[in-house]
């Protein structure tokens, strides 16, 4: 086995175990996650410490695949979606 | 019952009568469900809305307004709603390759319409956290990743009481140089064989080995998402329990779930 090959297997084997032994710390629940996933998402575009603010969101989705697909789903929908000004300019015109 | 949760209660069974229906029809299901029943819509208390951004007050406004205001703006939150879910399972086609255009269009006004129902119902849970549509984007998105991963599976079997100790062996990669991997290897093997209960160890192999989606398992189980996760982070505290005996406490890397 060469080193890349022995990083490669170093890497897969982190993988492993962290799919099996999950996330260290405390973590929210799939439930507080989904009720918090808004505010998440708004602080980390913002630039905001997001982690900070809502402690033991980032180790949930670490641990929960699914919560981790809808975090992504919404940041980047958000990051994606004009500015609210702009939506509720053309939203309220009718 | 509230007078708009009464009317959000009506809604939500006009429209689930009219998915079939709807579903077809090119033009917004809820659009034309709400102005059916928007002559007997009621305006809601007032909220508190101190702190809110300008775009979010004006939307719960109009939703707890009256008459052709709330249906307009019922239509125009279904509209945003649907975008959101469009985006959803445009991003996840991959895994449903061999759906039809015309199916996915009904999966994405599908989970429009559940999601109009769970927003309109849970409104008052807003505390203005974020923007109004921000909160209701999760419930589209939601919907949609939740129909694109139970469509996915719909033809597959969700393998339960595997052998676990097989599965991590079979997972772990080529180790013959990496000794102290090997032995890390064996122990979480013998912790899942000797530490669970049987519903945990099928949990635990299912979500984090056979990457079956929390969604489509609990579905198959009869519980919900929430409560199968329980299961898997008691699992997980019991293996690091386990281990940490043995001197094996591990901290593994930060990382994204679900890759290698």
């Amino acid at each position: 086995m060469d080193a890349h090959e022995r990083g490669d297997a170093d890497s897969k084997l982190t993988g492993l175990l962290a799919r099996v032994l999950g996330p260290v710390g405390p973590e929210v629940t799939c439930e507080q996650c989904f009720e918090l996933l808004d505010q998440y998402v708004e602080l980390e575009v913002s630039g905001a410490h997001a982690d900070a603010r809502l402690p033991g969101m980032q180790a949930h989705l670490e641990g929960c695949p699914a919560c981790h697909e809808d975090y992504e789903s919404l940041r980047d929908f958000v990051a994606g979606t004009p500015a609210p000004r702009r939506d509720a300019d053309r939203s309220w015109r009718g | 019952m509230t007078p708009h949760a009464e009317f959000d209660d009506r809604l939500g069974r006009r429209l689930a009568a009219d998915r079939g229906a709807a579903r077809r029809r090119v033009t917004c299901s809820g659009r034309g469900t709400v102005r059916a029943m928007a002559a007997s819509d009621q305006r809601a208390p007032a909220a508190a809305r101190r702190g809110l951004d300008a775009e979010s007050r004006a939307w719960l406004a109009a939703l707890d307004s009256a008459g052709a205001e709330r249906e307009d703006a019922v239509a125009r939150l279904h509209d945003v709603l649907l975008r959101a879910a469009h985006f959803e399972i445009g991003r996840r086609r991959g895994a449903l390759a061999q759906v039809r255009g015309e199916e996915l269009g009904d999966l994405a006004m599908q989970a429009a319409d559940d999601a109009l129902m769970a927003v309109l119902a849970k409104r008052a849970q807003f505390r203005g956290e974020s923007r109004f549509t921000t909160w209701a984007y999760k419930f589209a998105l939601l919907e949609a990743a939740v129909t694109v991963r139970r469509r996915a599976w719909r033809d597959r079997e969700v393998p339960l009481e595997p052998d676990a100790w097989e599965l991590v062996a079979d997972q772990a990669p080529a180790l013959d140089a990496a000794v102290e991997g090997k032995e890390l290897i064996d122990a979480v093997r013998d912790a899942i064989a000797g530490c669970l209960t049987d519903h945990q160890r099928n949990v635990l192999v299912a979500l984090a080995l056979d990457g079956v989606p929390v969604d489509v398992l609990a579905e198959r189980l009869g519980t919900t998402r929430g409560a199968l996760y329980k299961t898997l982070h008691d699992a997980r505290r019991k293996l690091r329990a386990d281990l940490a005996g043995r001197g094996l406490a591990i901290e593994p890397q930060r990382r994204a779930p679900g890759g290698d």
